[in-house]
């Protein structure tokens, strides 16, 4: 049992749909909230093997793509000072500020730098005292153990330059703002694996009752997507509203409780601006006033910056599931991978940059 | 962002505070920590995401799921492809 190879063979995943073909009778809208998961459909072309019955739509699950463009400017702002080492996850470089990206603030002399770990940004602190070390800090809740760990670990080295600029978000908020507008033709959710490793998946049952919409958490290798959508079929076509997991190697019912105790200690709950989407009430988490220190916006005093998004951009609806990234009038033209409009088409989770990379459309030359 | 792969612990060792693993992920080695799955051992394998540990995985389920799957698998088989099914 490698965990990998077992989850990718081609006879099962085709059995599996095979599965789902005798199963649907009728047409189906079903969401991948995870930005990862649209990557693995499209790469392996999952959504053309399936039957012409089911759509699946594109959700809101890449932090680089929600993370508001403010936050960027504000990234750019701190990471051009001198004296700070600014640190991130690689994604982020590329994510379009309103007038430029953190590669260009490297390229003009700023330090920063790409770590694999917020622990590695840690470190840096420790090794450099003479340094301000930042990390950026986004993601959903998968990424907030790591990321609270890190300002637990430098308070408890006792390093007073090691600073976060914050940007969490979670996702029960945004699957309750999804299914609460009135342009929503999602019918069902496959849930974001690695968030329910952290999160377990007990604030669901409430939601998938409320909105009447059942929800299965899933995998990431093509055979843990199909037998997500599998379930997910089945609940839908036997009207249930229930919530499964087809996830059960990695995720239980209440999570994994060490995380969720340091991620208490260290967050709060708080209201998150979404890029593209707007503000949703205590959908993401921030530090609690006794670790303010640790905040990089209030160290820095950048807490005022505002910032205006490209006109032409569809972002925002693309990541509410109501468009395809190849239905925008910018797409592979004036917007692509390397000179991006949107966070959708920069990262390894954007909705867009997975219809490009995987040519899922057309384009004129 | 979320993405975390499976890897086998094949050390583990005290590092300022912090519980830390060597973790094989099939021949590339990295390190991660195990704080939050302090149960794991040496030999297991666990969710790895950026540098941490964040879910034993379970050798009994997984075994579980892949045996229903190919039951599901193994009935198509038995059927025989549907009529007017393309060609596989």
């Amino acid at each position: 049992m490698k965990y990998v190879t077992e989850y990718r063979d081609a006879t099962l995943v085709k059995g599996v749909i095979e599965e789902i073909r005798r199963t649907v009778t009728r047409p189906w809208t079903i969401m991948e909230i995870c930005g990862g998961q649209t990557h693995a459909i499209v790469r392996h072309g999952i959504d053309q093997l399936l039957p012409p019955e089911i759509e699946l739509v594109h959700g809101p699950g890449c932090p680089v793509c929600v993370t508001p463009l403010e936050l960027i400017d504000k990234a750019l702002e701190i990471a051009s000072r001198q004296e700070v080492i600014f640190c991130s996850y690689g994604d982020m470089l590329r994510v379009p500020g309103s007038n430029r990206d953190l590669f260009a603030v490297k390229a003009q002399g700023g330090d920063v730098r790409v770590v694999y770990s917020p622990l590695d940004a840690v470190k840096l602190a420790k090794a450099n005292p003479e340094k301000q070390v930042v990390f950026f800090a986004i993601g959903f809740e998968t990424t907030a153990p790591p990321n609270v760990m890190s300002v637990m670990h430098a308070k408890n080295l006792g390093l007073e330059n090691y600073s976060i600029l914050v940007s969490h978000v979670r996702v029960p908020p945004a699957v309750s703002a999804i299914l609460s507008s009135e342009a929503n033709r999602v019918q069902a959710f496959l849930l974001a694996g690695h968030v329910c490793a952290v999160m377990g998946y007990h604030e669901y049952p409430a939601l998938a009752a409320q909105f009447q919409t059942p929800m299965v958490v899933t995998g990431f290798e093509p055979l843990d997507i199909v037998q997500g959508l599998l379930e997910t079929v089945r609940l839908l076509e036997a009207g249930k509203v229930e919530v499964v997991n087809a996830y059960q190697r990695a995720v239980v019912f209440e999570g994994n409780k060490p995380a969720q105790k340091m991620i208490d200690t260290v967050f709060m709950e708080v209201d998150r601006k979404w890029r593209g989407i707007g503000s949703i009430p205590m959908s993401g988490w921030d530090l609690r006033p006794e670790f303010e220190k640790f905040n990089a916006e209030k160290r820095f005093n950048v807490e005022t910056v505002t910032a205006e998004e490209s006109p032409l951009c569809i972002a925002g609806l693309i990541l509410q599931g109501l468009k395809k990234p190849h239905e925008c009038t910018a797409f592979g033209n004036q917007c692509n991978p390397e000179h991006p409009l949107g966070a959708t088409m920069v990262s390894s989770e954007g909705a867009c940059a997975a219809y490009y990379r995987y040519g899922r459309v057309t384009i004129d030359a | 962002m979320c993405l975390a792969v499976p890897g086998k612990i094949v050390e583990i060792e005290e590092n300022d505070g912090l519980q830390m693993a060597k973790v094989d992920f099939g021949g590339i080695f990295r390190e991660a920590c195990l704080d939050y799955v302090p149960e794991a051992r040496v030999g297991d394998y666990c969710v790895i995401h950026v540098g941490f540990a964040i879910s034993l995985l379970s050798e009994k389920e997984a075994m579980e799921t892949l045996d229903l799957l190919k039951q599901i698998s193994n009935i198509e088989e038995e059927l025989g492809p549907e009529p007017g099914a393309a060609p596989a």
